[in-house]
């Protein structure tokens, strides 16, 4: 276990690393693109003495090096920083984009696993059969769909032609909860790809932990079909599964700018769209950390889940 | 900026999309100019109905929304603060400035002093608008240190100079004759909040026809009807702002029965509703200007007779077909179409390579390559460089189309490159001419500087009488007609979608003027 245990602190250590370093590449790529937030903001009237009188109240005369440092001394003490645009705290904007997000994020993995698990453990158990190939060529085809697209198919078709679900979820914004019907559209474009990757990826794995040899030797030994299934190839199947699924995870949390554009959800990923618009480094800053420390977190978990599952597969990293 | 303890100024307000409020994307309904009878029944007659709540949504906002009017950039923006604020003055269809809180205005003899007497209005928690309140708001929209968009519009005021000579009746000490002063009360942001009044999103007190509810910035702002109006009560209980930045969010939030007004919506979208009766379209004419902008002080385009040749060039129908996907109408290099002082008398001009190819022989500039500076920032722009390259190479003119990041495009084309891609929204014609076309103007992106114009533009300023002041505008126009460095191809239509119940939306309303995004005057029937 104290293996584990200094692969667990080597890991995070790394994963603070990597944060740092996303957030100065964050940092600098931001101060590359064209314009600042003082340009941003003065918009179509770029009267050059207004732009720098913008500039000059934001503080953002003062050097690149000076602001980054600034802003991470605060960091230290737990504080994220104002928005150049708005002055509000960062944490208030990361703090209202997260209820949304995390909201769309948790219906769609509590529906995610068992729809795709069960629906790749049983393409595995009738593989070859009618029942696979239904499921392979639906989720190929699916999964071949840009959500934007299958976003606009089913407004069209569930809200606006028949009328069951409501088109957007416009003017519900602080309380999504209390509109499910509102919920169902977008949780189903978030569901569309990962679940066809998930199941076809559980169904692989399920294939190839049939055909092993230590599942060889189960067999040999008389273990039932179903406890052969879910007890020795089912693990095996899981531990890909379930780095997929933390990257998932990952990009649910992280923001889905294209369905909360068309679906009017206003979480992170809305939140970081109009930082990088303003320029408004600050916010974008406080993103890239949360973003980094969710990447780090969640890819930790995955691989040990994956330890935990199929130990030789193991630890390797 | 965690070590700032005294920020001295938030800047929320300005989103993306929204640039388009004073320059942008204005809109205006003179559809056939002047024809109008000026009623805003938008759809549908009978007599107003008292009650319910309007659901609105607009483009642009986010997370750094605000509520303080001052801040006002977006189209978002201005339909907040009109309805919780009033300005001194604000614009009629034809951009002529109406009185709003103020209930005259009387210049002395020389145009640099005006007496002002407001109206007797109050403020949502029962104080009077007075004077003091006016000295206030101006002074805190001129305050250097802050960088207010309405800042430039009041330069010609003496702000310290200016006083209170009564609870109702001030007096501003302007710094140079201006004839046009009125525009300046109507002018973009300069809205009149209580004396001392700072924070604007928790609680905020205007003069309005609706007081505040609630806001969550860059979801929702709830304002309900305030009762003691000065112009009477809103018909609606309440009317709810929501920010919904996709265009098809909207449309489908409209057909859905989410929301009943939709603001900003594409032409395609317009022609595929327009009769099918589950919503009303509404077009509000002619509104947003569409350009060519030529940098006058650089080759090629020193050469006035290249500037005549590009004006020659272009085959304005066909942009207003493809970039604006035909809704819209021709320009004739004059911006304002249809509004006070537009110089209409001016033959159209029509595409006539001939004629441009010798002027570019005189003026030595075949073979002639520019670079066209484009970027998505604005609906059409990309489109319209795109069909104005192939229109250039029918008369021998190479265009390079070179596209731009749209968050600093304006920033950009501001001194830069030749040729570029411009738009305005809607503004009387004297304030197109003195931000754009002075020597000293702060957005002169044609570099227009002539003493003799800005002359013109004194001796406007400087004429009392009306028609003396339109002969004058008319000179300047006929110039900038002939020789000048906008070229300015049509005027897009602004298109709102409203559902079937809602009455009273002004129709003849460009974007920017009094019944643009007006609630106040809206009933469900």
């Amino acid at each position: 276990m104290s293996g584990l245990r200094s692969f667990v602190v080597r890991r995070l250590l790394l994963g603070a690393l990597q944060t740092v370093a996303v957030v100065l590449l964050v940092f600098a790529l931001t101060e590359a693109l064209p314009g600042d937030a003082a340009v941003a903001l003065a918009g179509d009237q770029p009267d050059p003495a207004r732009v720098a009188a913008i500039r000059e109240a934001m503080r953002l005369d003062r050097p690149a090096w000076e602001r980054l440092a600034d802003w991470a001394a605060g960091l230290l003490h737990g504080d994220l920083g104002t928005s150049l645009v708005s002055g509000r705290p960062v944490s208030q904007y990361l703090a209202d984009g997260f209820g949304p997000t995390l909201l769309l994020a948790t219906l769609t993995v509590a529906l995610l696993v068992p729809a795709g698990f069960g629906l790749g453990v049983l393409a595995a158990r009738y593989a070859g059969r009618a029942a696979d190939r239904l499921i392979s060529s639906v989720t190929l085809a699916v999964y071949a769909v840009p959500e934007f697209a299958l976003g606009v198919l089913l407004v069209t078709v569930f809200a606006l032609r028949l009328g069951w679900l409501p088109p957007t979820a416009v003017g519900y914004g602080t309380d999504l909860l209390a509109h499910p019907a509102a919920l169902v559209l977008p949780v189903l474009v978030l569901l569309s790809r990962p679940v066809c990757s998930l199941v076809r990826l559980v169904r692989a794995g399920m294939i190839d932990a049939l055909a092993s040899p230590h599942v060889a030797q189960a067999r040999r030994y008389g273990v039932s079909g179903a406890r052969l299934r879910y007890t020795h190839a089912l693990p095996g199947a899981l531990a890909p599964a379930a780095q997929q699924l933390a990257r998932t995870v990952d990009w649910l949390l992280c923001g889905v700018v294209v369905v909360e554009a068309l679906f009017v959800i206003p979480g992170l990923g809305t939140v970081l769209l109009g930082a990088v618009a303003e320029r408004d480094v600050p916010v974008v800053q406080g993103l890239a950390v949360v973003f980094g420390v969710l990447t780090v977190v969640l890819n930790l978990g995955a691989d040990l889940v994956a330890h935990r599952l199929a130990p030789r597969a193991g630890v390797a990293a | 900026m965690h070590d700032d303890t005294t920020r001295p100024l938030p800047f929320p307000a300005l989103r993306r999309r929204g640039f388009l409020a004073a320059t942008g994307a204005g809109t205006l309904a003179l559809a056939g100019c002047g024809g109008g009878s000026g009623s805003d029944d938008g759809g549908g007659g009978g007599s107003p109905k008292k009650g319910g709540r309007l659901r609105a949504a607009f483009a642009g906002g986010g997370a750094s929304e605000t509520l303080d009017p001052h801040l006002a950039n977006l189209f978002a923006d201005v339909a907040r603060a009109k309805a919780l604020f009033d300005k001194l003055a604000d614009y009629g269809a034809d951009l002529s400035a109406r009185p709003r809180l103020a209930e005259k205005w009387e210049p002395d003899k020389a145009l640099d002093r005006w007496r002002i007497t407001l109206r007797e209005a109050t403020f949502h928690d029962g104080r009077p608008v007075t004077a003091r309140d006016v000295l206030y708001s101006y002074r805190r929209i001129a305050d250097p240190k802050r960088a207010f968009r309405a800042k430039a519009s009041l330069e010609p005021i003496d702000l310290d100079a200016s006083r209170a000579t009564g609870a109702r009746t001030l007096e501003f000490v302007l710094k140079r004759p201006t004839a046009e002063f009125p525009n300046v009360l109507a002018a973009f942001g300069a809205y009149i909040v209580p004396e001392g009044a700072t924070g604007f999103d928790t609680a905020p007190v205007g003069s309005g026809p609706f007081r505040f509810v609630s806001f969550t910035p860059g979801r929702s702002a709830v304002f309900r009807r305030y009762d003691g109006y000065w112009e009477g009560a809103p018909h609606l209980d309440e009317v709810e702002f929501l920010v919904a930045n996709e265009e098809s969010a909207r449309i489908n939030a409209l057909l859905g029965g989410q929301i009943e007004y939709a603001h900003e919506l594409n032409p395609t979208t317009a022609r595929a509703h327009e009769n099918e009766g589950r919503i009303g379209i509404v077009r509000l004419r002619g509104s947003a200007m569409q350009a060519f902008c030529m940098k006058t002080d650089r080759p090629p385009f020193d050469d006035p007779r290249v500037r005549r040749a590009f004006f020659l060039i272009a085959d304005r129908r066909e942009l207003v077909e493809g970039a604006l996907s035909g809704a819209g109408e021709v320009g004739n290099d004059l911006f304002g179409k249809g509004y006070e002082y537009y110089a209409g008398g001016l033959p159209q001009r029509e595409q006539d390579l001939g004629r441009a190819r010798a002027l570019l022989r005189q003026a030595g500039a075949e073979d002639l390559k520019v670079t066209l500076d484009t970027s998505p920032v604005a609906a059409g722009f990309t489109e319209a460089a795109g069909i104005f390259r192939d229109q250039a190479k029918k008369a021998g003119v190479t265009v390079e189309v070179r596209t731009g990041s749209k968050d600093s495009y304006w920033s950009d084309i501001l001194d830069n490159g030749t040729l570029c891609c411009y738009r305005s929204g809607a503004m009387p014609i004297e304030a197109h001419l003195s931000q754009r076309l002075l020597t000293d103007s702060s957005t002169n992106a044609t570099q227009w500087r002539h003493k003799d114009f800005d002359a013109l533009y004194q001796q406007a300023q400087s004429t009392r009488d009306r028609t003396g002041r339109a002969a004058v505008y008319e000179r300047m126009q006929r110039r900038l007609h002939a020789e000048g460095g906008f070229l300015i191809w049509g005027f897009a239509d602004w298109i709102i979608g409203t559902a079937r119940t809602v009455r009273g939306v002004g129709t003849e309303a460009p974007a920017n003027t009094l019944d643009w995004a007006r609630f106040d005057k809206v009933w469900l029937a």
